[in-house]
């Protein structure tokens, strides 16, 4: 025992660990009827640390070129041991991540938690959300089959449908003008160095961020608290929180390892270039109700071209989504009665459409 | 200088006048020009008749393509036929003049016009070019020229040569006017509008009364999956009438060579046939190969049940139980319905480890080996004889046994996983109940 | 800190029970996911088989003017020395109704038994009902080995 004590003192004195100590020995998160929603956070970063372990696993096997792409991927399936489990973990976490992550946003964006000074913090998180779908549609090509090449083609298509930039994008993204083996170098790439390093960066500045400002209290219960103190409720982060929250990553493995054995994800065929596009060909279901949209869009208003409208009103509506904390003014009025009101539509429009996407065949 | 009175404009009449003449003359020059040049193409393309431009006149159809029937002729069907795309006119073939408005000139013996040629003459017209190796090497080298030999050796040019009318000649099956290569998709003879060119007479019972053959022909051969194979799968290899029958000397094959004519495809059968007791003992009989079992115009997919001994089974037409053939027959029945089953027994076992999530996709490839192997003894039979059959059945059974016992690998990798699941849903759940209860213990004293 | 201590001080045996009850749960959940990581890390025997240069027979397999079935990919194509001492690698797959060809040395072509399709070594549909060639492949010697890779497209 003495030798590791003397161990940690000389580490202390050399990176300060008793100053980080004592900052996480004091924080403390309020507790409240929406504490639930504390979470999800964590739950998100715990499911991007999961996709880093297995994404470094898998690259241990996996081959970015067109004629061994999916080979390498059969190969982790059925020759590798636990391959499967490795590689069924690695795409259901995915899109489990991708819902975690979107919750945790609307979650944020209900309770408020963007507002002053916590813009930044909502800034980095919408910049994150973006990062999560890049990583999901970079990923998705990677096993080079029927679907994920197709589902490629067609939303490097929308993609290029902007106006000015669009043909630039579409170029840049394929590394070429049509889906091929260039784009999967270059898929590859954007989703195991690029988006991983500004991901970490994001993710550290966000995590800082939160901690900087501690956890944020919905206004409602602020009200409540202020107007009776004593309903003042916290509990420490360390280890009270903490182990809350190591039961909610202990069930999420739980999931995970259910659904990797029980419905594990498919191989498909091998993407053919030539081949005929597989009627009811569609993205995944995060992108889902963006392409249902585009649907409804007739083809021509006016002498705009339909789907660049759609694309261009989707980005609009981003754009607005993630400078919403400028539009919040703080006070209690109609910009947040307006607020709130497009939050709720936002979020049932994307089940609904979602939803109907998948129902209406 | 005498001048008149100012008119409002203050300009005199007569100078009036002359500004008039001078600048509206040049207008209507102008507009004269314009309406003389546009309408002079008009007036002079009406007089060129449906030719194309710059062609021969052609004043024959000019007249005949505004009358209705029986002599009237439909123009365009004539220009897009590919006589007219080679030059030819009517009096090619009906002789008279084309470049005659006059009837009587047009249509005179003088310039050897024919008329209506009679059907029993008509191959003797078509021959006389169609024949000609010399001439018509002018318009395709490659392009063959014994169709009216063959012709005299079918069915149709025999009758037509003792006298009978009702027959086919040419221009029933090619038409008169509206003749197009053969490789042209509108045309009467491409592949899939033969047997519809043939049925026009083979399938109507009234005319083909006095012939005494049947009409179902048709009929039946829509019903086969030669039929299907040409018009819905779209391969245009696939037989139609003149495929087994011939075109030109179309003629149905005699017993003896019913074997050679399915055999130009079906080599293998033919082969395997050739080599059992069926070739020599049908021959004996006088029966035609091939036909006594599928038919000969409704050609079914053949199923496993049509050989053996039970219901369904052909084999029981001639053989009865007690003699070899029954025996080999039941035998061989036997065999193939084996196999089949095998690979249906490990085609489900793979189904079930794929849909359990275990990667089965090169066994399930292995698998087409057998199916392969299944379909060799499928035509083995031919042979009718049973060693035969078994060694390729031997093989498949061999492959089957292969990719069951991967399936029952797989299914046993399923369970393994299962068991693995468990095993780590068990310690989590011990984590989980582990940590409710410190958590409940450290926030007891608060009463959390 | 001050519900911890009162924590310590009131039932050491169950606070004990209760840690070496969570440290088994914890030290089990992390094995159980520790284990296949590990034998995940450790290369399997077998190698891959890729589409890259499939190993199609060895030199000497094959006497002149006959030809071999090997697997390309997840379909099967066929290898022929001709009388030549030449190496063709085609499809073995017939654009007629998908049956399997073969090398007729015999007919010095290749042939295919479901409906008397003929191709030349270099795949070139020649007679019967075959609609389109067999997809070539670029035949390298390495040593004693004979690989057949797919040609690239411009």
């Amino acid at each position: 025992m003495g030798v590791l004590h003397r161990v940690k003192n000389w580490l202390d004195e050399r990176f300060g660990w008793h100053e980080i100590r004592a900052f996480i020995e004091h924080k403390t998160v309020p507790v409240h009827r929406y504490s639930y929603w504390y979470f999800l956070g964590g739950m998100t970063l715990f499911l991007f640390i999961i996709q880093v372990i297995t994404g470094i696993l898998l690259l241990l096997y996996y081959r970015p070129s067109t004629s061994e792409a999916y080979e390498s991927v059969q190969y982790i399936m059925t020759q590798v041991p636990f391959g499967w489990l490795v590689r069924s973990i690695h795409s259901w976490s995915a899109n489990l991540m991708i819902f975690t992550a979107v919750v945790h946003m609307f979650s944020v964006f209900f309770l408020k938690s963007y507002r002053k000074p916590r813009e930044l913090t909502w800034l980095s998180g919408m910049l994150l959300l973006f990062i999560v779908l890049g990583f999901g549609f970079s990923g998705y090509l990677l096993p080079w089959n029927t679907l994920s090449f197709f589902a490629t083609k067609v939303g490097t298509d929308i993609a290029g449908q902007m106006p000015v930039v669009g043909k630039w994008i579409l170029v840049f993204l394929r590394g070429g003008e049509d889906v091929s083996g260039a784009t999967l170098t270059r898929f590859f790439g954007f989703h195991v160095a690029v988006l991983p390093g500004i991901a970490t960066t994001l993710i550290a500045l966000h995590v800082l961020l939160v901690q900087r400002f501690g956890m944020s209290v919905p206004p409602s219960i602020e009200a409540e608290w202020e107007a009776r103190p004593t309903e003042r409720r916290e509990i420490r982060f360390f280890p009270n929180f903490l182990l809350r929250e190591l039961m909610a990553w202990y069930v999420a493995l739980a999931i995970l390892g259910g659904l990797a054995a029980l419905k594990p994800w498919e191989l498909g065929m091998k993407a053919d270039a030539f081949a005929a596009a597989p009627p009811g060909i569609r993205p995944e279901w995060y992108f889902m109700f963006m392409f249902e949209t585009l649907k409804f869009i007739p083809a021509k208003i006016a002498w705009f071209e339909g789907e660049l409208l759609g694309i261009l009103g989707f980005g609009a509506a981003f754009l607005a989504w993630t400078l919403v904390p400028f539009f919040d003014g703080g006070r209690r009025g109609r910009a947040q009665k307006l607020i709130t009101g497009a939050g709720v539509f936002a979020l049932a429009y994307i089940v609904v459409m979602t939803v109907y996407a998948y129902i209406a065949k | 200088m005498l001048r008149r009175a100012d008119g409002p404009s203050g300009r005199n009449r007569n100078e009036r006048r002359a500004r008039w003449s001078t600048r509206n003359k040049l207008w209507v020059s102008l507009l004269a020009s314009c309406a003389f040049l546009l309408a002079a193409p008009v007036v002079w393309g009406q007089t060129q008749g449906s030719n194309r431009e710059g062609a021969a006149p052609n004043t024959c159809l000019d007249c005949h393509s505004q009358q209705g029937p029986p002599f009237g002729i439909n123009a365009d069907e004539f220009s897009s036929s590919v006589h007219a795309q080679k030059g030819l006119l009517c009096t090619s073939c009906h002789g008279g003049d084309s470049s005659s408005d006059d009837m009587t000139q047009a249509m005179g013996t003088a310039a050897g016009f024919k008329g209506h040629i009679d059907r029993a003459q008509i191959p003797a017209l078509c021959g006389k070019c169609h024949s000609d190796a010399a001439y018509m090497r002018g318009f395709n080298p490659s392009v063959r020229t014994d169709q009216l030999s063959q012709y005299k050796t079918s069915v149709h040019g025999q009758r037509l040569a003792k006298g009978d009318t009702h027959v086919a000649v040419c221009t029933d099956c090619h038409t008169a006017h509206d003749i197009r290569p053969p490789n042209d998709p509108v045309s009467s003879v491409y592949p899939t509008n033969v047997a519809k060119t043939c049925a026009r007479c083979h399938a109507n019972a009234d005319y083909m009364k006095e012939y005494k053959i049947p009409t179902n022909q048709y009929a039946l051969y829509a019903t086969s999956v030669h039929y299907d194979q040409l018009m819905v799968q779209g391969d245009v290899s696939a037989p139609t009438c003149s495929t087994c029958h011939g075109s030109h000397g179309a003629a149905p094959p005699g017993v003896a060579s019913v074997e050679n004519v399915c055999s130009t495809c079906h080599v293998v059968q033919q082969q395997t046939f050739d080599s059992g007791p069926h070739k020599g003992a049908f021959a004996a009989m006088n029966v035609a190969a091939c036909i006594v079992c599928h038919t000969n115009h409704g050609i079914q997919k053949p199923t496993d049940t049509m050989m053996g001994t039970g219901k369904g089974a052909i084999c029981v037409t001639c053989h009865s139980d007690g003699d070899p053939g029954y025996t080999a027959a039941a035998k061989m029945h036997a065999d193939l319905v084996k196999l089949d089953d095998e690979i249906g027994r490990s085609d489900e076992i793979l189904s079930r480890a794929e849909a359990a999530g275990v990667e089965v996709g090169e066994a399930q490839l292995t698998l087409k080996d057998a199916q392969d192997d299944l379909t060799k003894a499928r035509v083995a039979i031919h042979s009718v004889r049973p060693d035969v059959v078994d060694q390729d059945v031997q093989a498949g059974l061999k492959v089957t046994q292969s990719t069951y016992q991967a399936g029952l690998a797989a299914m046993a990798e399923s369970k393994y996983r299962r068991t693995g699941l468990a095993v780590s849903l068990i310690a989590i759940v011990f984590v989980l109940i582990a940590l409710a209860l410190l958590i409940r213990k450290m926030e007891a004293g608060r009463g959390a | 800190m001050s519900d911890q201590s009162a924590f310590a001080q009131d039932q050491p045996e169950r606070r004990h029970a209760l840690r070496i009850f969570l440290g088994t749960g914890v030290a089990a959940s992390l094995a159980s996911f520790l284990y296949p990581v590990l034998r995940y890390i450790i290369p399997p025997k077998t190698v891959e088989q890729t589409t890259g240069n499939v190993l199609a027979a060895h030199v000497g397999d094959l006497k002149p003017n006959t030809g071999k079935i090997f697997r390309f990919g997840n379909r099967p194509a066929l290898l022929v020395l001709t009388a030549d001492g030449k190496y063709h690698a085609i499809s073995a797959v017939c654009t007629h109704l998908n049956c399997t060809v073969q090398y007729r040395s015999d007919l010095h072509a290749v042939w295919c038994a479901c409906h008397n399709g003929m191709y030349t070594v270099d795949g070139a549909n020649i007679s019967g009902p075959p609609p389109r060639p067999l997809e070539e492949y670029d035949v390298i010697l390495k040593g004693n080995d004979i690989y057949a890779r797919r040609r690239e497209n411009a």
